[in-house]
């Protein structure tokens, strides 16, 4: 029940201090979960995003699976529900005057400046993902070629996913 | 039964099994991000918010810290239907997706050990991986592009913070977060000085 508790604090305390969606919360919540609470290790951390990844729907779900692996269907729900729950109350609060913030003054030089530090998170998460998927010389290959190609194409982000699966499957990585 | 004014589209409110539906369908079509479905669904096929009025939920969602699809939903349900529609949206964009990715891994437990499974996963998180430095390389671009040189130096520290030193989440974003804005209105200034 206490893993239950922290798993609320945890999550509430990640959801309320997001900015930029969860992909740039990556880096804290693998360090929350990994390095300071020692639920699970790098390995698994990161077979859970890839699942989350490969799945329909936003990519909160990682969130859900954590909480999955856990504590099971209630984890899940929990941990889900820690995340979203303290900045949908202020989404709700919000949604209803936003029309009288719009195009405020202020509001540019402030989005500005959080967009820089988003793009710095998301690059962290890249880093860190890539480390802890760094198994082989191939898993480099697949990891470079997937940004080169997304970077360059049009291609669709699951054919990449599935690319990585069958390289995988047949031994070379 | 809403108590917030509908917005100036001239189209019908949306009724609460409209709007689970709309998220519904968002949910699972949504591969690696799901804000381009939320855009077409609900400004070119429902018609529930007008372009402009979209970019600004958005960045409303944006500043609201959380998941910015659950935001957009409980924003938009609520101005809509009040709680219920909130609740409506949220559950609509969650619960396929939810029960899919927890099925996919109650499969997977299973099959874990086989050497075909353990290689598979090593591929594909390897281009899960890929996938996040190409979103990544993505929202630098516009930076770039402008030689913003100022937000490329935030977008640097923040990243070597917190990817490689490994920083907390909170101290880092209250060292950084205001340090950039404030960077921002200075450089506002100085351009409206020489203009």
């Amino acid at each position: 029940m206490n893993q239950m508790l922290d798993l609320v604090v945890l999550f509430a305390k990640i959801g309320l201090v997001a900015v930029g969606g969860v992909i740039a919360l990556i880096p804290e919540i693998q360090r929350e979960v990994v390095d300071v609470h020692h639920w699970m290790d790098l390995h698994t951390f990161s077979t859970l995003f890839t699942l989350a990844q490969a799945a329909p729907g936003p990519n909160l779900l990682l969130v859900t699976l954590i909480g999955y692996y856990l504590q099971g269907l209630a984890g899940a729900l929990i941990a889900t529900l820690a995340l979203i729950l303290p900045p949908a109350i202020l989404a709700y609060a919000l949604g209803i005057w936003w029309r009288r913030m719009k195009g405020a003054a202020w509001l540019v030089p402030v989005q500005a400046g959080l967009n820089a530090v988003t793009v710095g998170l998301i690059a962290s998460a890249g880093i860190l993902l890539v480390r802890a998927s760094y198994v082989s010389v191939m898993a480099g290959v697949i990891a470079g070629g997937t940004v080169l190609l997304l970077s360059t194409t049009k291609i669709h982000p699951l054919w990449m996913l599935a690319a990585g699966a069958v390289l995988g499957a047949i031994g070379l990585v | 039964m809403s108590t917030q004014h509908p917005p100036t589209t001239g189209v019908a409110t949306p009724r609460l099994r409209d709007l689970f539906i709309g998220f519904f369908i968002v949910g699972i079509n949504g591969f690696g991000g799901v804000m381009p479905f939320a855009r077409r669904m609900i400004v070119e096929q429902r018609n529930w918010l007008s372009p402009e009025e979209f970019v600004d939920a958005l960045a409303m969602c944006q500043f609201v810290p959380g998941p910015n699809i659950v935001n957009l939903g409980v924003a938009l349900g609520g101005r809509f239907r009040g709680p219920l529609g909130a609740l409506a949206c949220v559950v609509g964009i969650l619960v396929a997706p939810m029960t899919i990715v927890l099925l996919a891994y109650t499969a997977l437990v299973r099959v874990a050990e086989a050497p075909v499974m353990v290689g598979a996963l090593r591929g594909m998180s390897a281009a899960a991986a890929g996938l996040v430095v190409a979103l990544a390389v993505k929202v630098a671009t516009p930076f770039v592009r402008e030689r913003d040189g100022l937000g490329l130096l935030m977008a640097a520290i923040a990243a070597v913070a917190v990817g490689v030193l490994r920083t907390e989440l909170l101290p880092t974003l209250a060292i950084c977060a205001p340090l950039a804005v404030a960077l921002e209105i200075l450089r506002t200034r100085i351009k409206a000085k020489h203009s």
